[in-house]
């Protein structure tokens, strides 16, 4: 019983002392902490930054195109009910867009081209890159389509340009024109009953150096009235915030859950996107170890200095009978507490940073994680008590007699 | 007659060519009080880092209460050094970002136990004991070296050891801590001084002069003892 009374005794001095040294000698540890600080944010910065990168850049991977088309299987189009099912299946917080399309052969001046209807805000958060002259079209005028580069040359249709589009209606026979009959005659037909026609409206010009030039691109709804059929999409073009091994899952799930679908990882992205990934979070992680190896450089001198400094504190107490393992025990006990410090310092510092990073370059936010406040703060202590075993060691060197002597 | 506390046979201590000790003879009573004098570089500092366990000598033979301590391992004379010896030192070396009464603890940390209560009767006993609770910096000179020797005596060590205590200090303060050693020595502590100064080493019950290493003198004093350096009211 005094036994313990006593033992708790010592544990108090010590603490004294350790804690005593560090804060009457405030202004001389201001550096260590700061260092260690500063390795710490870092650190605890990277390590968010390292977590939040797939998701961060999966996002921002999402805006070079769809990475999973979805087709139907069979002859069958895809529903309104398969599109509500592939939505919930995936999950709205995945999905970055979902367009899905259905492709009409239209006339204009007799001609045939290809109609893409499509909901056209989706469709712009698959592509964002699409270079748009004019602008995107939406719901809110649906006469008002985009036309792709290569058919506004042949047209000769420029911005705010209106031009006619004529067809069949679904399930409807064509009625060729007749190579003998008079344009009138031709008319005519074209403008029966199971013909459609509509004047529309150029309100964007698309390049994207790819097929999609080719294309007139309307809202889905829109051609579905034109043409008297209920939805029934060709294909669905989805941007999902998935690497390789999510979307395989993805797609495994699919076609288990949803046997009308067929899905088809666009294979080229998720890969690259995966090596992009791969090289940045390895580029972080050696980012941190070189931060974390001039962290344990820096405690290293500055406990280094702190011995040299305090050499005849250490001879002292040797001569007043201090054991060797006893002052290291100080010395390292104050090493510790400046780790705990620093790094407590740093966990806070560094999410800020780790926020200002995230804000800047993916332009979203990020979620503090408790954990790293414990994790830091270990990371820390064992780097300080790392970094200084070598000048600690330095007491058993020290003789009281030579050091005291000196004036 | 008394008991030796401290026996010194045949003792050299030797750097290269330098005889810093050569062959020394000396027997210390329990509750003796002894000066070591002598000119610069004759080997006081030597002789009484080995009598304090800080250091070994190359030949000949210490005896410590009874044990011979010149072959121990430095662990061994930590050990003995925290038991059996009080150390003042001219620099003081106080703990600067310790307080006073801290500072005292500190010996009792290594010691055994850390004891305010008794860190503080300690204090008082060199009349310090408003002065507690003041850094170092805070203090005199003087104030410093009683605090040093209230930590070299707190865990009641068989002997005081002291290179030039007083070195220092201003006449008014020599005048006090020898006052302090003359209670000491009347309590029984073993003091044993080094110093320059002609009256702190009359003061003394014996003087020995050290010349080159050797004993060149060794002068009972108990007629005068006791007499110079009182402290006027
Ligand atoms: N570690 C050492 N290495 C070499 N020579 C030493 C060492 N320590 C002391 N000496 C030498 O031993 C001799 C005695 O030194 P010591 O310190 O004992 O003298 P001292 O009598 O205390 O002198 P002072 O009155 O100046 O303090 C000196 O010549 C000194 O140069
Ligand atoms: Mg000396």
């Amino acid at each position: 019983m005094e036994n313990k009374q006593r033992k708790g005794s010592r544990k108090t001095f010590y603490l004294k002392m350790v804690s005593g040294s560090l804060i009457r000698r405030a202004s001389r540890l201001i550096i260590a902490v700061l260092a260690i600080a500063i390795g710490a944010t870092i650190l605890s910065g990277l390590v968010t930054i390292y977590y939040d990168i797939p998701e961060q850049l999966g996002r921002e991977f999402r805006s070079y195109g769809a990475n999973l088309i979805v087709l139907p299987r069979g002859e069958a189009k895809i529903t309104r009910d398969s599109l509500k099912s592939l939505e919930n299946l995936i999950g709205a917080n995945k999905i970055v867009g979902m367009a899905p399309y259905r492709y009409q052969t239209v006339k204009i001046n007799e001609q045939p081209y290809i109609i893409a209807g499509t909901d056209l805000a989706q469709a712009q958060k698959n592509s964002p890159f699409w270079y748009i002259e004019g602008k995107w079209g939406d719901s809110s005028d649906i006469n008002a389509v985009m036309v792709g580069h290569e058919i506004a040359q042949t047209l000769n249709l420029k911005l705010g340009d209106t031009f006619m589009i004529q067809g069949v209606k679904y399930g409807e026979q064509a009625e060729a024109s007749g190579q003998n009959l008079s344009a009138i005659e031709n008319q005519k037909r074209d403008t029966a009953r199971q013909n459609f026609h509509k004047n529309l409206k150029v309100c964007g010009i698309v390049s994207t150096g790819g097929a999609e030039e080719g294309f007139i691109f309307v809202d889905v709804d829109m051609l579905d009235d034109l043409i008297g059929d209920t939805f029934r999409a060709d294909v669905i073009e989805c941007s999902v915030v998935a690497d390789a091994n999510e979307l395989s899952l993805i797609s495994n799930k699919i076609e288990k859950e949803i046997p009308a679908l067929q899905p088809r990882a666009v294979r080229r992205l998720t890969q690259s996107q995966d090596i992009v990934l791969g090289k940045l979070q390895a580029l972080v992680l050696l980012v941190t170890v070189i931060v974390l190896i001039i962290t344990m450089i820096s405690v290293y001198t500055t406990m280094m200095a702190m011995v040299a400094e305090r050499k005849r504190e250490i001879a002292l107490k040797k001569a007043l009978g201090a054991e060797n393992k006893l002052v290291m025990s100080e010395l390292l006990g104050e090493g510790v507490l400046l780790g705990v410090i620093g790094g407590a310092v740093g966990v806070f510092l560094g999410f800020e940073f780790a926020l200002r990073v995230s804000l800047n370059v993916f332009g979203r936010g990020i979620n503090f994680q408790w954990i790293l406040i414990p994790i830091t703060i270990a990371v820390f202590v064992a780097i300080t008590v790392a970094a200084s075993i070598i000048p600690v060691r330095k007491v058993m060197d020290i003789h009281p007699a030579i050091v005291l002597k000196g004036e | 007659m008394s008991d030796k506390i401290l026996e010194l046979k045949n003792v050299s201590k030797i750097y290269g060519s330098l005889k810093a000790l050569a062959d020394i003879n000396l027997s210390v009573n329990a509750g003796d009080w002894l000066s070591i004098m002598g000119p610069s570089g004759s080997g006081k500092t030597t002789m009484i880092n080995i009598i304090g366990c800080m250091d070994t000598p190359s030949l000949g033979n210490v005896i410590l209460d009874g044990v011979d301590i010149s072959k121990e391992n430095a662990a061994n004379l930590t050990r003995i050094r925290r038991n059996k010896i009080g150390l003042i030192f001219q620099q003081f070396h106080l703990i600067s970002y310790l307080t006073a009464v801290e500072n005292v603890m500190v010996a009792q940390y290594y010691h055994s136990m850390p004891d305010e209560e008794e860190a503080m009767e300690a204090l008082a006993k060199v009349g310090l004991q408003d002065r507690a609770h003041h850094l170092p910096a805070q203090l005199s000179g003087g104030e410093q070296q009683r605090v040093c020797i209230a930590r070299a005596l707190i865990n009641s060590p068989q002997i005081l050891l002291g290179d030039e205590p007083t070195g220092n200090l201003d006449e008014e303060n020599e005048a006090i801590v020898v006052d302090i050693f003359r209670r000491l020595h009347d309590e029984g502590v073993t003091i044993i001084i080094v110093t320059h100064d002609p009256e702190v080493g009359d003061v003394a019950q014996r003087k020995i002069i050290l010349e080159h290493g050797k004993i060149v003198n060794d002068i009972d004093q108990s007629a005068t003892f006791g007499e110079a350096l009182k402290l006027r009211n």
